[in-house]
């Protein structure tokens, strides 16, 4: 029963410890909507897992039909311009950032956006 | 045959009571939902999880949860026995104690309520049911051992005021479903479900002296509250549930009141009354929305009395049941976790005949599910969990389900994992007392009626390509899993057939399961699916290695659905026919006996057809007739020893295909939105 004991504890310890952590400061779960230019379920991949790449990028979710990107980020790790750098490394134009001609022709076929 | 007419009657007062009805709703706008598919399989889901939505509910004559999964091949609906007219369901070719089956998942049918739960949930009531097949996952708990199944309710957020579906058939059995739905302010909803079944009549259809199915009538009454705040986070639910449900079976001439436990006539009633207490508190983090903690709880009151002839048996059973789960993201939602803790408690006050078998059962674990997902082609799910039982000792047990695109419309899946479970040998196997046979357990030094407990590990491959077959959209799968248990409660109605021996397994016993499927979309509204299983299902018994009894070795299915274009205000015709076909199966021994009451080793092949017609008239009120069996065939031999149901070979347990002929059914379901 000992064992039992502990690990109960010991969870509850686990439990205890990542609701305070949440409920720390408001920029650790900042939310952003950004516009990225893509057009398919490939692009939206490759958008998402750019934005992943990002050490401080807890969700990111890009919608076809409107092409906003739902963010939240962990602001003391990173920034959002550092997010559309990577974005844009990948051959996709955001509001800020835009891509490289050379990144955008790597892009396949069927995601040859119309750049703006 | 007073019956079907006083059904014709009352399914026509039925009919011109809605068209009424719908006349005064005509003026309302119809909205038409798009053809939404009745299972569905995901390509990106980790778990090989197949989707019943209540669509394909409306396919069948479904009046329970057990009979369900007719259109179904993922699951062996069995015949009911020829006894309590209860219908088993097999997945990978194990039976429902080695299925976890949780209601919104909280584990509903285990225990006492092994044999009849299934029925105890009304068709009507499911919004949907997930059906994984393999290891499972952690969070419900250690028991699944080749799958699980999880019905979800209509909620009350988002139900309809109104729904009524009245059923009957050339059985003489009568369902009414009426489902009420008020929104008691923008956050609070409740639901009241009010489910009556009964079968009033006695039916003979072979001619051995014995009701082919059992005269019964059930009430089932649920209500549910359902709290959401999005604002906050928090939601909630509360379910309380009451079920009484009788049967009565046996000789045609049995009277309880006068033959109760004589050897006048032989009979059998079986009683259940059940009473559920649940509920879930949920909360969302505000800013995470990936961040959350649920806690549920559930509370439950079985009880059954029962007497098989001469053999008596009540079980009562108290149940607690309680999950604490904290999911959230370790650095972002490409990796994903949940944890929590479980308890459970369940006292049995369990009686064979005069033996006294209580006991009461208790465990608490902790569990820890780790979940990947690249967003692309890779995701996996590793899980464990670690629990405490006071019967099972402390143990481990390890999930690991993964999942692979390899190329464009294709998954690879692959699972792993270990279950380890109390078997209420009992309980499960309680259509044996309707026979001659003698319990025997053979061990005495576990702690589970003298037994130890079974402990089985699941491996199972899976691999889907969907693709275009001459301009049409088709898919096919292949799955195979294996069963090997270390440990089983063997039940041996090999040895002999006056005895059911009950021991510890001694050598091996494992179940292979193979399914092909191929489906296919011939025309928009047509469907195809067919399905070929292979199952070798052995164990290692006192006299010898066998293929499990009852079970077809190999197995055809094919399902065809139709359906028309919905016209104005909803007006559609849908068609499905079912057919089933069974190879050979091994039958319990029964060569000592004497010559007319020998089976062969094997049963016949045979093939059974369904067939059902729906006409829909608006998108608030429908009809449908159907067919069960419409080749009518039926079991030669339904009760072994039916002259002489006190003598050594009487046995109703024996069944390997249908007892009850034709049969046929009509009913309605009317809806306001």
């Amino acid at each position: 029963m000992n064992i039992m004991k502990n690990i109960v504890i010991g969870l509850l310890l686990m439990l205890v410890s990542f609701t305070a952590q949440a409920q720390e400061k408001k920029s650790k779960n900042a939310k952003y909507n950004i516009e990225v230019n893509g057009n398919c379920e490939m692009c939206k991949k490759r958008i998402e897992k750019a934005a992943f790449s990002v050490s401080g990028v807890k969700s990111a979710e890009w919608h076809i039909d409107d092409h906003q990107l739902h963010l939240i980020i962990n602001e003391e790790k990173c920034s959002l311009i550092e997010i559309k750098k990577a974005i844009a490394k990948v051959g996709h134009d955001t509001d800020e950032v835009k891509a490289t001609d050379e990144d955008y022709e790597k892009l396949h076929g069927c995601c040859m956006y119309e750049r703006k | 045959m007073k019956t079907p007419l006083l059904f014709l009657t009352m399914l026509c007062a039925a009919v011109s009571f809605s068209q009424e009805t719908i006349k005064q709703d005509s003026l309302k706008t119809v909205t038409v939902e798009g053809s939404r598919k009745g299972i569905k399989k995901s390509l990106n889901v980790t778990a090989n999880t197949t989707l019943v939505t209540s669509k394909e509910l409306l396919k069948a004559a479904c009046c329970n949860l057990a009979e369900s999964f007719e259109t179904n091949p993922s699951i062996d609906v069995n015949f009911s026995d020829a006894l309590t007219g209860t219908k088993q369901i097999k997945m990978l070719g194990l039976t429902s104690p080695y299925i976890l089956i949780t209601e919104e998942n909280v584990p509903s049918v285990r225990g006492a309520s092994q044999a009849y739960g299934m029925s105890f949930t009304p068709g009507t009531w499911v919004e949907s049911i997930q059906i994984t097949k393999g290891a499972g996952s952690v969070v419900n708990g250690f028991e699944s051992i080749s799958g699980q199944i999880n019905t979800e309710l209509i909620k009350p957020i988002g139900d309809i005021p109104l729904f009524v579906n009245a059923y009957g058939d050339s059985g003489s059995r009568f369902e009414l479903n009426t489902h009420f739905n008020k929104k008691v302010s923008d956050k609070w909803a409740t639901s009241l479900f009010v489910h009556g079944n009964a079968r009033v009549a006695k039916n003979d259809m072979n001619d051995d002296g014995f009701m082919d199915n059992p005269l019964g009538k059930q009430l089932n009454v649920v209500n549910r509250w359902q709290y959401a705040n999005p604002e906050s986070g928090w939601v909630s639910f509360l379910n309380v549930r009451y079920m009484n449900d009788e049967k009565q079976t046996g000789q045609l001439d049995f009277d309880p009141d006068r033959d109760k436990l004589t050897t006048h006539f032989w009979g059998s009633e079986i009683n259940t009354e059940r009473l559920d207490f649940s509920s879930k508190v949920g909360y969302v983090f505000k800013d995470m929305p990936y961040q959350s903690i649920g806690f549920q709880n559930a509370f439950s009151n079985h009880n059954q009395q029962s007497y098989f002839g001469l053999n008596q048996y009540n079980i009562k059973q108290q149940s607690y049941y309680s999950n604490l789960i904290f999911n959230s993201i370790i650095s972002n939602t490409m990796h994903k976790f949940a944890t929590g803790l479980n308890f459970t408690y369940d006292k049995y006050a369990e009686f064979v005949n005069l033996a006294d078998v209580s006991r009461i059962d208790n465990s608490v674990g902790a569990f820890f599910e780790y979940t990947f997902d690249d967003n692309d082609k890779f995701s996996y799910i590793l899980g464990g969990r670690m629990d405490y039982h006071n019967r099972l000792g402390v143990f481990f047990t390890p999930r690991l389900h993964v999942k692979y695109n390899p190329w464009e419309k294709a998954v690879l899946r692959f699972s792993a994992g270990r279950g380890k479970r109390a078997a209420n040998i009992f309980a499960e196997n309680q259509n044996l007392f309707a026979s001659s046979r003698v319990f025997s357990v053979l061990d005495t030094n576990g702690k589970i009626y003298g037994l130890d407990a079974e402990i089985a590990w699941n491996y199972g491959l899976s691999f889907t390509q969907n693709f275009m077959f001459f301009g049409m959209k088709a898919d096919t799968t292949i799955d195979f899993y294996r069963t090997d248990f270390q440990n089983q409660a063997v039940v041996d109605v090999m040895n002999s057939p006056q005895q059911v021996l009950f021991y510890n397994l001694d050598g091996k016993s494992y179940a292979n399961s193979l399914q092909l499927d191929f489906n296919l979309e011939i025309i928009k509204h047509l469907n195809l699916r067919t399905a070929y299983k292979y199952y070798d299902i052995a164990t290692d018994y006192i006299s010898g290695s066998f293929q499990r009894p009852l079970q077809a070795k190999h197995r055809f299915f094919g399902n065809v659905e139709y359906a028309t274009h919905i016209v104005e205000k909803g007006k559609q015709w849908k068609f499905d026919f079912t057919w089933n076909w069974l190879g050979k199966q091994q039958l319990p021994n029964t060569a000592t006996n004497p010559h007319h009451d020998r089976l062969p080793n094997f049963s016949p092949s045979f093939s059974t057809m369904n067939a059902q017609i729906t006409r829909t008239f608006s998108s608030t009120f429908e009809i449908y007739v159907g067919g069960e069996n419409i080749g009518n065939y039926t079991q030669h031999k339904a009760v072994l020893g039916a002259e002489n149901p006190f003598g050594p070979t009487f046995d109703t347990s024996i069944v390997y295909a249908p007892v009850f002929g034709q049969m046929y059914y009509a009913g309605l379901r009317f809806k306001i939105k």
